[in-house]
């Protein structure tokens, strides 16, 4: 209890970005649905192709919708020379607003349509002009028809508002993802209470405005309209004061990278920077996200930009790697500042007991067996590199290869519904739960040191350089396991905050 | 008792669509300011059409109209509609959630820009003798006959010269008909309006209108006045509508005499 207690005192700043990323798409959805639905009312062509679109977006899955904005601001930022933000607010008002046409526009549209022909007519026989006809006739007539398309556009703004955490919104959906990642249940009851909450409210608020508009009772409707409004003003107020410049850290969703952010967080904060976060990012665009500055610092790992952004595929020395990588970075304008001192490599794992009886110490004896065995990956691995890279060094044909979420996978191996998974040689749980990690005789998997990148805004502040030094050869892997364990374990999980505060009081911080 | 109301003329008005059917076929009629003209037919005559061409709620296409000698197409539209008055089939009025009554009856007062048409509507009220505090009532809480009562007052509102009706007691009991056709007469007489209606039931037009025009398939067949038909004229067309109430007529006398 005192957990989700703990979890609510997330919410209220949540709350307030949630809030005001959904409103903001639903009025400039409303803004662009009501013209294409006169215009669609009015001519039938344009209403066929209109609603189609409408129609097609929604069958876009909503995280896919809100995924396919990032490339395709990344391309238009290229275009006009920079300046778009790729990240952040913008893919996500546009996803949503896209989202919330639907509903708004069909809804407009039906309602236009069945309006009694007789109606027009007569509006038409006493002499309104076509804008009078709308003002005085049509819009009274089909806004409570409107109102009730508002509101499910509402709803569905909400809802789908949680996603924009994958971006790098700040949404109630952070709780929700991290909870789900952390295993941290109390997090993701109190993220998802609070977003439906807000649905209800929402939705109720709306439909006081809808009967207020259908019963002729403008009292309550302008009531219920001020409280939404204030609602909003509310949500706006943190953002009035002269914002001081703010450090976005950026972080990959599982537990070693929420844990470092807040510990470059905390070493920010110290330095007398505002800090904020951008977590569960694809590596991908985690990356891409790096070198425009849409996330300033960042912890990745040297095997993914070796394989994933430079595209090679040898794999060289630990250190003529390193070098070759800061080269390259240092023409993008990216500053790599040094490794953090442990790696966090790929590695296939096994149970212990089952590696013994089946006689599996290396990939080399994998290859023979792997037919009759379940691999589960994590929801990157089967799409990456470096599985293409294992599997052009050592022939494996696994019986069947499904992904799951990082902590589901450890699950699924101890369940036994996978027989070997894509771990990490950081995580604790090798240890923990005594897990044989496979040997790689070949050297397939290239090496995997995490690193700290700064983006080009910050790539030579001094402040910033200074404050993060310290950091650089600090974090050995015993202590970065220790620490992601005290994540994910079952029982006794802590915050990656407060595994970061243990962290840093661990390496002498 | 004002001027009377404007003269009408149409000369070889038609309409046809594009799919080749023929509503209105070459009409050429003449109607002389002052009188109240009946547009009888069956319905799919183009008696309808023919009469919304003259404030052009439908375009004709060819031919020509004009009001007191004046083409209908020199103007815009919008401000020919609001100088003829109309009163619609059946409903009439705007079921619109917050149109009262009065904003109903202020309704082409409001278009034209009057702010305040309080006392016009209170008169206007009173002359189609509806009591003043149905003003603030909503459409649907009228009967049939008041709300059509109602649709003739915003007719009247902006005090056109000329007023347009199409079928004004298609829906009504006949009783209300009967009343209300009085009352509109009453009024024609009264304001001096040139009054063109449309209706299906020639016995309405013979008691009503000065003169009767029949219209089939698009064309006018007859043209007479109510007496002149009485006695047999206008054609075989005009001849087969008023043997109707005729023929009734003779079975009620029969029934009253006990025969």
């Amino acid at each position: 209890m005192t957990d989700f207690l703990d979890a609510l005192t997330r919410v209220p700043d949540l709350l307030a970005q949630h809030l005001l990323l959904a409103m903001s798409a639903l009025v400039l959805g409303i803004i662009l649905s009501l013209p294409l639905a006169v215009w669609s009312a009015r001519v039938p062509s344009v209403g066929r192709i209109v609603l189609g679109f409408a129609s097609l977006i929604q069958t876009i899955p909503s995280l896919a919708l809100l995924a396919l904005f990032y490339p395709i601001l990344l391309s238009l930022s290229t275009l006009v020379g920079g300046g778009i933000p790729a990240l952040g607010f913008l893919p996500s008002l546009l996803a949503l607003t896209l989202y919330a046409l639907l509903p708004i526009l069909r809804n407009g549209v039906t309602g236009l349509a069945g309006i009694d022909p007789a109606v027009i007519e007569a509006a038409d026989g006493v002499g309104m002009t076509a804008w009078q006809k709308l003002r005085l006739v049509e819009a009274p007539l089909v806004a409570p028809v409107l109102m009730a398309g508002i509101r499910t556009a509402a709803v569905w703004t909400i809802g789908a508002a949680t996603l924009s955490t994958t971006v790098g919104q700040p949404s109630l959906g952070d709780m929700i993802f991290a909870g789900l990642q952390t295993q941290n249940w109390a997090l993701v009851l109190a993220g998802c209470t609070a977003a439906a909450g807000l649905a209800l409210a929402v939705d109720a608020l709306l439909g006081v405005i809808e009967r207020g508009i259908a019963r002729r009772k403008r009292l309550g409707a302008w009531i219920a309209f001020g409280l939404l409004a204030l609602g909003v003003m509310v949500a706006l107020l943190p953002m009035l004061p002269a914002r001081q410049e703010t450090v976005t850290i950026g972080a990959k969703g599982f537990s070693e990278q929420y844990i470092l952010a807040r510990m470059i967080g905390h070493r920010l904060e110290a330095a007398g920077y505002r800090v904020r976060y951008k977590e569960g990012l694809g590596s991908g665009v985690m990356f891409a996200a790096l070198t425009s500055s849409d996330v300033d610092v960042a912890v990745d790992y040297t095997g993914t930009i070796w394989t994933n952004e430079m595209k090679r595929t040898d794999t060289p020395p630990r250190d003529a790697m390193l070098a070759a990588i800061r080269s390259w970075q240092e023409k993008q304008g990216l500053n790599l500042l040094g490794r953090m001192g442990f790696e966090n490599a790929y590695a296939f794992a096994m149970r212990g007991d089952r590696a013994k009886a089946l006689g599996i110490a290396s990939l080399d004896d994998l290859v023979a067996k792997a037919p009759d065995l379940q691999f589960g990956a994590d929801l990157e691995f089967l799409e990456r590199p470096e599985w293409k890279a294992v599997r052009a060094a050592y022939p494996i044909r696994f019986g069947s290869a499904h992904a799951y979420n990082p902590t589901f996978m450890y699950r699924a191996l101890e369940s036994g519904q996978a027989d070997v998974i894509s771990a990490f040689s950081s995580d604790g749980r090798i240890a923990a739960d005594r897990l044989t990690v496979l040997n790689d005789p070949r050297g397939a998997i290239p090496n995997y040191d995490a690193i700290l990148i700064i983006a080009p805004h910050y790539a030579k502040d001094a402040q910033m350089i200074a404050a993060l030094k310290p950091l650089i050869g600090r974090v050995p892997v015993e202590a970065m396991r220790e620490a992601n364990y005290m994540v994910d374990r079952d029982v006794g999980k802590v915050s990656p905050d407060a595994a970061a505060r243990w962290l840093e009081k661990r390496v002498g911080l | 008792m004002s001027p009377p109301g404007p003269s009408v003329a149409l000369s070889g008005v038609t309409k046809s669509y594009p799919g080749g059917t023929v509503a209105v076929d070459d009409v050429s009629v003449e109607i002389a300011g002052g009188s109240f003209v009946a547009l009888v037919g069956s319905s799919g005559s183009g008696k309808s059409t023919l009469l919304k061409t003259i404030n052009r709620l439908i375009e004709p296409s060819a031919g020509s109209i004009t009001i007191d000698g004046q083409a209908i197409d020199v103007e815009d539209r919008f401000r020919l509609r609001r100088r003829i008055g109309y009163v619609f089939q059946n409903i009439g009025l705007f079921p619109l959630p917050h149109m009262t009554v009065a904003e109903n009856v202020a309704i082409g007062l409001r278009l034209e820009g009057e702010k305040n048409p309080r006392a016009r509507v209170a008169e206007l009220l009173g002359l189609v003798d509806l009591p003043a505090d149905v003003a603030a009532r909503m459409p649907d809480a009228l009967s049939g006959g008041q709300r059509q009562r109602v649709g003739v007052a915003r007719a009247l509102a902006t005090e056109p010269r000329l007023l347009l009706m199409d079928e004004p007691f298609g829906a009504l009991d006949p009783v209300t008909r009967d009343q209300l056709g009085g009352a509109i007469r009453a009024l024609h007489d009264r304001l001096g309006l040139t009054t063109i209606m449309v209706t299906h039931d020639m016995a309405e037009a013979l008691l009503l209108a000065d003169r009767v025009l029949v219209m089939e398939k698009g064309r006018i067949v007859s043209d007479a006045a109510p007496r002149a038909l009485l006695a047999g004229e206008g054609g075989a067309a005009a001849q087969a509508l008023v043997a109707v109430p005729r023929e009734q007529m003779k079975r009620l006398g029969a029934l009253e005499s006990g025969a």
